[in-house]
C-alpha cells in the first residue's frame, strides 16, 4: 500500500495539513489501516524534498501543503499502471503441502482438509463481519472485506484442486479415514478491525 | 426439535458390482435458525443429501425426519402435504413457469394447497415485497433479471411459512453481487426463524452458513465452523 501516493491524491482535491490527512485516509480505508500523525509529516518531508508537494503556510498554526506538477504527473502515473506485484513468494502452504506429499506416512488429503477447514473458516468470520454490516455499510469496509473473502476462497480453491489432483496421481494413494495432522496454517486468523 | 434431521442415512444404487453408494451413513442436524451448507466435488452426494432431505428420494437405511415426522412412515399424499407445508426448492435455474407472472408464481403453491386466489395473490404480493421486489409482481420471467428470477424463486419457496428451505448451487448461474444476496436472503429467513441447507461450490457462499459439512465419495469427511467474530474481534488484531 503506497502512503505517499494516497496523500497524493488527498492533496489533488486541495491543499491540507498533516492531522486533516490522517483523518481523511483512515476514512477512506474504512478505518482499517490506521496512520500516525509523525508517519504523515515524514512523508511529506521526503514528498517535499523530491519536488512532489510543496509547502504553502500555515492555516490555524498547522503547516498546510499543496502538490506541484511534478507531484500530479506521479499520481497520474500510480493511477495508470498497474501495481507490481513481488514475485512468487515462498508461500508456507504451497511448500506444506509439497512437502507432505512425499512425507512418509503422511496422508496429503487429511493436511488439505485439515487446511480447507481452517481457511473455510477464517471465510466465515470475514463473512459474519460483512452479515453485521448493512447493504448501505461503507463501501470502504465492504471493498476492503471483499478482497480478504476473494484472497481466501482462491485458497480453498487451489485446495480443491489440488486434493483431486493428487487423488489422481498413481504415486499418491488416498486415505479418507488417516489421522489429522497437527495445526492448521489457518488457525488463528488476524481479523480486520473497523475504524470508529 | 430439529426442521431436518438426516440419521445414518445411506442411499444405495444397483447392487453388487455396479453399485453405487450415492451416501453412506450420514447424519445431520438442523435445527431452527440454523444454515447449513453441504460442500464436495461433482458426485459427492450432495444433491442426492438434498433430494432425500426434500423427500423427493428415500433412503435405502437411516431415517430422514422433517419437523419431527419420518417422511418413510407417511403415505404419498402426506409426504406431498408436507413437502406443500414444510420445504421449499430453489435451483440454479430457478425452474420459474415462463407464462405466469412474478406474483402468481409465488402464490401457485398456496393455490395448489387450496387457498383461495385472492388471499394467495395477497401473499405472493407481500412475500415479494419482503424480498425487495416490490413493483415487480406482474413482470414475466423472461422480463427479469437473474438475480430478480432467483428471489421470486425464493419468495415461492418459503411462502406459506415454510421452515426448510433447500438450495441446490442457487448462485450458480449469478454473478458475485447477485449471489451475495441471495445468501443475505436466505440468511435472513433463518434469523427469521427459518431452517436451510444450502448446496453449493462456492466457499465463498457456504462462508455465509453456521456450519459446512464436506461430503466426499458419498461420506461426511469434515465439518467447519467458525467461532463468533465478536470474541475474535475482542482480541484481533488490526492489519
Amino acid at each position: 500500500m503506497s502512503v505517499p501516493m494516497s496523500l497524493l491524491a488527498m492533496l489533488e482535491e486541495g491543499p491540507m495539513y498533516g492531522l486533516e490527512m490522517k483523518h481523511e485516509f483512515e476514512r477512506r480505508t474504512g478505518g482499517v489501516w490506521p496512520l500516525n500523525v509523525g508517519q504523515v509529516y515524514t512523508t511529506l518531508g521526503r514528498l517535499e524534498r523530491d519536488g512532489l508537494v510543496a509547502f504553502d503556510g500555515d492555516r490555524d498554526g498547522n503547516k498546510t501543503y499543496v502538490i506541484t506538477a511534478d507531484g500530479r504527473a506521479s499520481l497520474e502515473d500510480w493511477f495508470g499502471h498497474p501495481v507490481q506485484r513481488e514475485s512468487p513468494s515462498r508461500d508456507e502452504l504451497v511448500l506444506k503441502l509439497l512437502v507432505a506429499s512425499n512425507a512418509p506416512g503422511v496422508d496429503v488429503s487429511a493436511v488439505i482438509r485439515s487446511e480447507r477447514r481452517a481457511s473455510i473458516e477464517q471465510l466465515q468470520q470475514y463473512t459474519r463481519l460483512k452479515t453485521d454490516s448493512s447493504t448501505d455499510a461503507d463501501v470502504e469496509w465492504m471493498v476492503l472485506l471483499d478482497s480478504l473473502i476473494f484472497k481466501t476462497e482462491a485458497i480453498v480453491r487451489w485446495l480443491d484442486v489440488s486434493e483431486a489432483r493428487f487423488a489422481s496421481d498413481p504415486r499418491h494413494v488416498s486415505q479418507p479415514k488417516g489421522p489429522m495432522p497437527a495445526e492448521p496454517l489457518l488457525d488463528q486468523p488476524s481479523m480486520p478491525e473497523r475504524g470508529k | 426439535m430439529a426442521v431436518l434431521r438426516l440419521d445414518r442415512v445411506s442411499r444405495i444404487h444397483g447392487s453388487g458390482h455396479v453399485q453405487v453408494d450415492a451416501l453412506v451413513d450420514v447424519s445431520l442436524s438442523v435445527e431452527a435458525g440454523e444454515l447449513v451448507a453441504v460442500m464436495g466435488p461433482s458426485g459427492s452426494g450432495k444433491t442426492t443429501l438434498l433430494s432425500l432431505a426434500g423427500g423427493l428420494d428415500l433412503p435405502t437405511a437411516g431415517s430422514v425426519l422433517v419437523d419431527g415426522s419420518d417422511l418413510a412412515t407417511l403415505n404419498r399424499a402426506e409426504l406431498a402435504r408436507l413437502r406443500r407445508h414444510s420445504v421449499g426448492y430453489v435451483f440454479q435455474q430457478f425452474n420459474l413457469i415462463p407464462g405466469l407472472t412474478a406474483a402468481e408464481n409465488v402464490s401457485l403453491p398456496l393455490e395448489l394447497d387450496g387457498v383461495n386466489r385472492k388471499e394467495a395473490y395477497g401473499a405472493a404480493v407481500d412475500a415479494l415485497a419482503r424480498l425487495e421486489m416490490a413493483g415487480l409482481e406482474n413482470r414475466f420471467p423472461d422480463d427479469l433479471s437473474g438475480g430478480e428470477q432467483q428471489r421470486v424463486a425464493i419468495a415461492r419457496a418459503i411462502i406459506g411459512d415454510r421452515r426448510l428451505l433447500l438450495a441446490d448451487e442457487p448462485t450458480g448461474a449469478l454473478d458475485s453481487m447477485t449471489g451475495e444476496t441471495v445468501l443475505r436472503l436466505m440468511r435472513r429467513h433463518c434469523d427469521n426463524g427459518g431452517a436451510a441447507v444450502l448446496v453449493t461450490h462456492d466457499a465463498r457462499f457456504a462462508a455465509w452458513a453456521d456450519r459446512i459439512v464436506f461430503l466426499h465419495d458419498g461420506r461426511v469427511v469434515d465439518e467447519a465452523m467458525a467461532s463468533t467474530p465478536e470474541s475474535l474481534l475482542a482480541d484481533g488484531t488490526a492489519l
